[in-house]
């Protein structure tokens, strides 16, 4: 019963919260985000956080994720921090374009809001909601509107800043915009980040968007990203996630395609307590195409929940999805794809695959490869397999003279290979190849910087041949 | 060709159900609604021993508390459990001996199915336990099985002449308050059938019964129960037809089968329950539990059904692997038409070490009509080696119906090796134009090609039954749109 009752009290610390920072919360809104603050907190209230009497949240438990007392920051921090100082976040020979989300607050130093020459504006959703109004205005009604938990409610009603990126038309934002969302708090923090891309038409964006914690003090992140893609744009969107085991994410990207767009999103968990990711893809017009990709490597008691649904509401569309996983000692991985075709989506090509390995007996995965298709004219597969490394494979590699682990990691490294060989920015999969080597090797765990500068050389893996067995 | 299709489309909606016809034999009914008088007076009526009184009165209170399952992908008008007649049996004047005994309207009725008593005994060697509206009128080559010390008879006669075995395993599979309509059927459950194949017994004949609902506004809750002891086999099948009504009428059954070591059952459906006609009114409503149960090693249990027929079909037929080597199988086509709605699948709860299940399923849906598969395949911590194949195919006719595809997958075991795929697809313009182009008619093109994608699961039916669902198949698509 306890957890249940710490879940209120975390309710209601937040109702009286909202009472007592409302000023400050609402500081830089409109009078019409402010009323839809104040609709959305109510429906927060009525629906409560999400739990197992949802269908969608029946395999991802967060009661302990709430049970622990969470403080709720609502000031912006008040001294100029050296963002460099905190974040040496490199990637080699890869140049981004470099923002962050320090425990929810907007960081860069380029400042808050900056137009670069080629017309792309990058800046916080606090200023955005001063420069452009409308957009902030009709993103807090659109989640107003289809708040599907408790959860995107709460993040409608509190949400003070997060990224805001606009594209105009025809424009191709060459270098990689990099998001850092870091949190590095003394005490336990609660945070709602609130994100807007919308990417104009013919126009190109690509974007890196890392969750990192600096310590281990636990924390709950609960992120709302909507990415709106013009006529004809391209997106490539990587996420990439390495949290401490104490935390938990809870981030829901919603895309929305114009026709003509073409959508990447690639999504890599290699570390975090409980990571839950809500994809949704709206095809909206035709000749999209969208590729979505997971890879997912936990162990310890950590918990990663992906769930995507891909809705095609017009014709000749293509969508893809890949995600897979591996879960060790007591951890969980769960999925839940959803393919929804429209009566109207005629000659729609959709694929789902859903690949995972179990290496103990204590760890669990649950899939859900979902088909809900009402177009007579298509093509849809899906495909999930739960199994574990290959028996035959491990003896051919040992019987070559590698050792055991060495075999394992191998199997487990190709395994994870077709994931990350997805990626089309090669110093991008390059640094992911490594640090997924790293993971499945164990040796990669929040340090004291940021995990993308993780100072540790790359070990070459070396296949010790025991001669004395020869 | 479009015009074609449309008139073919015109064909086959104006089609009607060929079983609909009412038999007029006077009715016994008990008074409608449910209440514990009306659980009382079914009970008594059939001269039960107490324990299953107790038994249907405390299922009732658990229903009472339940609320009806909403998560199936259904939509349908509330069923008002206080309009329902829960008990009706034909007046039943003496035990029969022979065909000549049984009234004359009742043989008819079989003969316009198809599947007249004597014809059955003469030509396929069935025996057919043919329960009419709840209550079991004749039972066939009862001798022969009784030499084997098979028992199969209708569920009451068991209850007589058998009570401890029906008190031993009753509910061992399905417990009374499993689910909503679990619960219901326990409370008021009238009739069915029970088989009890003793130790190391091969059943020589292929045992099956036909359900029919007769009266109107009868709710059928038969009840089923397979146990084939250690080392016995026993293929099963049930068959299903309704006359033709403008109300919806509930059928909501229990179906259990327990398999001992090295024991094997397979139970096949034919399922062709009156859907409604084209603008969805009427229709049977069939909410059924089907559970079987693998208790010893190397036991097996195969669920083959062809599903045609009902309004609203909500059916899981299960498997509960928990003997070590035991196998678990379901295989099922599932038609939709018009506005027929199913949301059919399967469980498979793997316990015991190295236990194996396969789920091929086959959806076709044309019309306006939507067709679901939701299945489960479970892995526990204990159950070693697992192995699960699941495979469900969707075949979507025309552009106004769905075809979803739901599965579950929940494994704890590392040494489980879970498969599951799933295609959605039409009849391709190729294999169509293939045929024609051979001189076949578009009709028979489409019969052929749906014949071809089903035939991995008719191949699994018993000889008599894949004849009939061929022919249930092609009246339930004849025309729809390639």
């Amino acid at each position: 019963m306890e957890p249940i009752l710490k879940a209120l009290t975390l309710k209601e610390q937040l109702a009286e919260q909202f009472r007592v920072h409302r000023d400050i919360i609402c500081r830089n809104d409109t009078p019409f985000i402010s009323q839809a603050r104040e609709r959305s907190f109510h429906r927060f209230l009525e629906m409560g956080f999400p739990g197992d009497h949802m269908e969608r949240w029946r395999n991802t438990d967060l009661k302990r994720a709430l049970s622990v007392d969470y403080d709720l920051d609502v000031e912006a921090p008040a001294s100029k921090m050296d963002v460099s100082g905190i974040l040496r976040c490199n990637i080699p020979h890869f140049n981004t374009f470099l923002v962050s989300l320090y425990n929810g607050w907007y960081l860069s130093e380029n400042g808050a809001w900056i137009t670069r020459p080629d017309g792309i504006v990058i800046g916080s959703m606090a200023m955005a909601a001063k420069q452009y109004p409308h957009l902030v205005e009709e993103s807090f009604d659109r989640i107003e509107k289809t708040s599907r938990n408790g959860l995107e409610a709460l993040n409608n009603a509190l949400a003070q800043d997060g990224i805001f990126i606009y594209v105009p038309d025809n424009v191709n934002a060459g270098q990689t915009i990099q998001l850092v969302s870091m949190v590095d708090y003394t005490r336990n923090l609660f945070l709602q980040n609130r994100n807007l891309l919308v990417v104009g038409k013919n126009s190109r964006l690509t974007l890196v968007h890392c969750d990192d914690s600096l310590n281990h003090q636990p924390s709950f992140t609960n992120t709302i990203t909507e990415v709106f893609l013009g006529e004809g744009a391209v997106i490539d969107h990587y996420k990439l996630q390495n949290i401490n085991d104490k935390s938990t994410v809870i981030n829901t990207t919603l895309f929305h395609q114009a026709s003509n767009s073409r959508l990447s999103t690639h999504g890599t968990v290699l570390n975090g307590g409980l990571i839950r990711n809500d994809i949704y893809v709206d095809i909206d017009g035709e000749n999209c195409m969208a590729d979505i990709f997971g890879l997912y490597l936990v162990d310890k008691d950590q918990h990663v929940d992906n769930q995507v649904q891909v809705n095609h509401f017009q014709p000749n569309s293509v969508s893809n999805q890949l995600f897979k996983g591996i879960a060790d000692d007591r951890a969980r991985a769960v999925f839940n794809g959803y393919i929804h075709v429209h009566r109207n989506a005629q000659k729609t090509i959709a694929y789902q695959s859903n690949k995972n390995i179990l290496l103990t007996d204590k760890a669990t995965v649950n899939t859900k490869p979902f088909l809900e298709i009402y177009a007579d004219d298509v093509k849809c597969s899906h495909g999930a397999t739960v199994g574990q490394l290959d028996e035959e494979a491990l003896f051919y590699i040992r019987s070559r003279g590698i050792s055991y682990d060495n075999a394992r990691l191998l199997l487990m490294y190709a395994f994870a290979a077709e994931v990350i060989n997805k990626i089309t920015i090669e110093p991008l999969r390059l640094r992911m190849d490594d640090l997924v080597k790293k993971r499945l090797r164990g040796e990669l765990s929040i340090c004291d910087q940021c995990v993308l500068n993780c100072s540790a050389k790359e070990n070459t893996v070396s296949f010790d041949i025991d001669m004395s067995k020869i | 060709m479009e015009n074609d299709q449309n008139n073919l489309l015109d064909h086959i909606t104006q089609s009607e159900y060929k079983y609909g016809f009412v038999t007029d034999i006077e009715m016994e009914t008990a008074p409608k609604g449910l209440n514990e008088d009306v659980i009382r007076f079914i009970s008594a009526r059939k001269k039960e021993p107490e324990f299953l009184l107790e038994m249907r009165l405390k299922a009732y209170h658990d229903w009472l508390r339940m609320s009806e399952p909403r998560w199936a992908h259904l939509s349908y008008q509330p069923v008002d459990y206080q309009d329902i007649y829960y008990y009706a049996a034909p007046k039943k004047k003496q035990e029969l001996q022979s065909l000549e005994e049984v009234d004359p309207e009742l043989l008819k009725t079989f003969e316009k199915l198809g599947i007249s008593l004597e014809e059955q005994k003469r030509l396929t060697g069935v025996a057919v336990d043919a329960v009419f509206d709840s209550v079991s009128v004749k039972t066939t080559f009862s001798e022969i099985l009784e030499k084997l010390g098979i028992i199969f008879c209708s569920f009451s006669e068991a209850v007589q002449r058998h009570p401890d075995l029906v008190r031993q395993y009753i509910g061992s599979v399905v417990p009374p308050n499993d689910n909503f309509f679990a619960a219901l059927n326990t409370a008021v459950f009238s009739d069915g059938s029970f088989c009890y194949i003793p130790k190391g017994v091969r059943c020589p004949i292929e045992l099956s019964t036909y359900f029919r609902i007769n009266a109107a506004k009868t709710g059928q809750f038969e009840r089923t129960l397979i146990i084939a002891d250690e080392g016995s086999y026993v293929s099963y099948m049930e068959g299903c037809t309704a006359p033709m009504r403008d109300e919806n009428q509930l059928h909501a059954a229990v179906v259990e089968i327990i398999a001992m070591k090295d024991a094997a059952v397979k139970y096949s459906t034919v399922q062709n329950w009156y859907p409604g006609d084209k603008e969805g009114r009427g229709g049977i409503y069939n909410f059924v539990t089907k559970r079987g149960m693998c208790r010893g090693s190397h036991s097996r249990i195969s669920w083959t059904q062809v599903e045609t027929g009902s309004a609203i079909t909500w059916k899981y037929p299960s498997v509960i692997l928990m003997g070590d080597h035991s196998t678990g199988e379901f295989y099922s086509v599932a038609v939709t038409n018009h506005h027929q709605q199913a949301d059919t699948g399967t469980k498979m709860i793997h316990i015991g070490s190295n236990t194996r299940s396969t789920i091929v399923s086959k959806g076709i849906s044309a019309g306006k009509s939507n067709n679901s598969y939701r299945g489960l395949v479970k892995i526990i911590k204990r159950a070693q080696n697992a192995r699960n194949y699941s495979q469900c195919d969707s075949l979507l006719l025309g552009d106004q119906c769905g075809a979803h595809t739901f599965p579950y997958i929940n494994v704890e075991n590392k040494s489980a090796i879970v498969e599951h795929e799933a295609t959605t697809s039409k009849i391709s313009d190729d294999q169509l134009f293939y045929c024609r182009q051979r001189g076949i008619s578009i009709e028979n093109a489409i019969g052929l090609i749906v014949n071809g994608y089903a035939k991995e699961v008719l191949r699994h039916l018993p000889m008599e039954f894949a004849v009939e669902a061929q022919k249930f198949l092609s009246i339930s698509l004849e025309g729809s749109v390639g």
